[in-house]
């Protein structure tokens, strides 16, 4: 790296320093800037808005999907919080946005931003369970909190439907331009255009300080101490934006659905979002979102053809995937990349 | 006036008395060094300086001011930093990322911790001149897991140097490695402002006897005596009970 100036190497020292700051500064610009294969990966729906018109509600669904595993993916990818309650945020949201179109605050985007509110500060109430203790500790307390709130929207039946679900939700149309339609065509946009915008709000956030201290946390949290770092205020904070993430996901369902039931407050939505993130790997933010597209699209394919089988297959598929990868389809692109730059290579 | 000061610390483990009765002083700008056998308890005394632990009697002032209840993070923001004796690193991050890091702790503005972290030019400018000053300049973009340990132990020295000490309390620095690369990390050391206060926990006594200013020596948990290297060198209570012969080494 040594530059030398037009007199000769007299300037050289500084000049020195001046690169290697040059190069840092680069180095660490280059992780926030947007690449042609993040432009692709957002153009895929806005395709199979045009290509896939009939499939539009399921397309629906994997953006939801996708921005739940996201937000999962904040606590966990990034300060390595562990959660096996994360539908306990999902659930509340659902049911604060279906409440509120039950009971005629028909208006969807001030409902969404409610919903989100509210598991907001379900998230930050409960993150102090979350502060300490191991990994161990957190799947129990995270699965404890869930199973408190499923219980509650099952007892209290007066207000959420109990078993039946919730209905009789009227969603007016969005800005009060676009009706909801049958063919889940406004319901598809509103889900990707949200999922776009929290998406693009978190990928600034892992790139400021404060992401970078979220992996230091999850890193080495002793050290984060003795380099002076707040660890506890760190993880409140990730902890609450996690869970108001994951209320917008749940509302989105709520309202483009119509319709809430128990099943989102269900154990078995916070070891799907946990398998999804696993599947698309961690810790880079569109592992929630590859992720949610493959097990749905999987899903979907999987049943197809083997309508009670499908479960097995899934089951095969992860369990080979992780075999090969331990990272999931993350570790997967790394390696093929790892090969074709070797096989590009002298 | 001492900078750090600890008065009458105990600090028990079940019955096992690991710190007995310990009142000790840092001076301003000090280069003191904290020697005793193995299981001495030098290490439980810097953990209780630190505030990793809570000590069941004594207090611990920090120029002055009384900061026994105060959590590790708290006091490090007053100056009290400390290194690990086993590597205490940020693995998945690199050395560039691991500075800026303890930069923009020690900094903490309101409204930088949103701001993206490339973007701060003149954390980056300290980062790169600390990183250039301890030789790491030359793998700060690469992931510290896959660094030499020797870089490592740098690294460890370099965080800690990141948070501007007043009082640095060096555990073991030069632990593990080889006696060629040790230089690098004493002239680090040795480079640092005089007004602040090192104090160096250490079991090799070349490096002891190089740094040193002042010596205390710890024996069962409590304070055999404290002097001039030359008045530890010549005690005898000191070789009887804990150096034997290698001070003549």
């Amino acid at each position: 790296m040594s530059r030398t100036g037009f007199l000769g190497g007299i300037a050289s020292a500084p000049a020195e320093a001046a690169g290697t700051q040059a190069e840092a500064k680069i180095w660490l610009g280059r992780a926030a800037r947007v690449g042609w294969p993040e432009i692709l990966f957002w153009l895929l729906p806005v395709l199979a808005f045009f290509l896939l018109p009939d499939r539009l509600p399921l397309m629906s669904e994997i953006a939801i999907l996708s921005l739940f595993a996201l937000s999962l993916d904040l606590i966990l990818g990034y300060a390595g919080i562990v959660s096996l309650g994360h539908a306990a945020f999902f659930g509340l949201g659902a049911y604060t946005a279906g409440l509120l179109a039950r009971h005629g605050w028909s208006e969807p985007l001030s409902g969404l931003a409610l919903a989100t509110a509210a598991a907001g500060l379900l998230g930050f109430l409960s993150s102090f369970l979350v502060l300490r203790g191991s990994d161990l500790t957190r799947l129990m307390v995270t699965l404890g909190v869930a199973m408190v709130l499923a219980e509650l929207a099952n007892k209290m039946a007066w207000l959420t439907g109990g078993a039946d679900g919730l209905v009789g939700m009227e969603v007016g149309p969005i800005l009060g331009l676009f009706e909801f339609d049958i063919f889940g065509r406004t319901g598809f946009v509103y889900a990707t255009v949200v999922l776009f915008l929290l998406f693009c709000v978190a990928r600034y956030l892992v790139h400021t300080v404060f992401g970078l201290t979220l992996r230091g946390i999850k890193g080495n949290r002793l050290r984060m101490e003795a380099i002076g770092a707040p660890v506890s205020r760190n993880l409140i904070a990730v902890y609450t934006l996690a869970a108001a993430y994951a209320g917008a996901a749940g509302a989105l369902l709520a309202q483009t659905t119509q319709f809430v039931s128990l099943d989102v407050l269900e154990f078995h939505r916070s070891a799907e979002v946990l398998l999804v993130l696993i599947i698309g790997g961690t810790g880079y933010l569109y592992g929630g979102l590859v992720g949610a597209v493959l097990f749905r699209v999987a899903q979907d394919w999987l049943t197809g053809f083997t309508q009670q089988y499908w479960l097995f297959w899934l089951g095969l598929i992860l369990v080979v995937l992780v075999l090969v990868s331990r990272e999931g389809l993350k570790g997967l692109f790394d390696l093929a990349r790892r090969r074709l730059q070797r096989g590009a290579g002298p | 006036m001492s900078v750090l000061e600890a008065k009458g610390l105990v600090k028990r483990f079940g019955g096992f008395l690991a710190t007995n009765d310990v009142s000790i002083g840092f001076a301003q700008g000090a280069r003191h060094a904290l020697i005793g056998p193995n299981g001495a308890g030098k290490t439980t005394l810097v953990n209780l300086l630190t505030g990793v632990l809570r000590p069941d009697v004594g207090t611990i002032l920090l120029e002055g001011r009384d900061v026994t209840g105060l959590p590790p993070h708290e006091r490090v923001r007053l100056g009290l930093v400390r290194t690990f004796q086993i590597n205490q690193l940020f693995s998945g991050l690199t050395p560039l990322e691991s500075i800026l890091l303890a930069i923009a702790q020690r900094i903490d503005r309101k409204g930088d911790r949103w701001r993206p972290v490339a973007r701060d030019d003149e954390a980056i400018r300290e980062a790169v001149e600390l990183l250039t000053r301890l030789d790491l300049e030359s793998v700060m973009t690469r992931p510290t897991a896959t660094l030499a340990y020797g870089k490592r132990r740098l690294l460890e020295v370099a965080l800690a140097l990141a948070c501007r000490p007043r009082v640095l309390l060096l555990d073991e620095p030069a632990a593990g490695v080889p006696h060629g690369e040790r230089d690098e990390i004493l002239n680090a050391i040795a480079l640092l402002p005089r007004e602040v206060t090192v104090v160096l926990i250490e079991h090799d006594m070349d490096l002891v006897f190089r740094f040193a200013e002042r010596i205390s020596v710890l024996v069962n948990g409590a304070l055999l005596m404290e002097g001039t290297p030359a008045e530890v060198a010549a005690s005898r209570k000191v070789r009887e009970v804990y150096l034997g012969e290698s001070l003549d080494g």
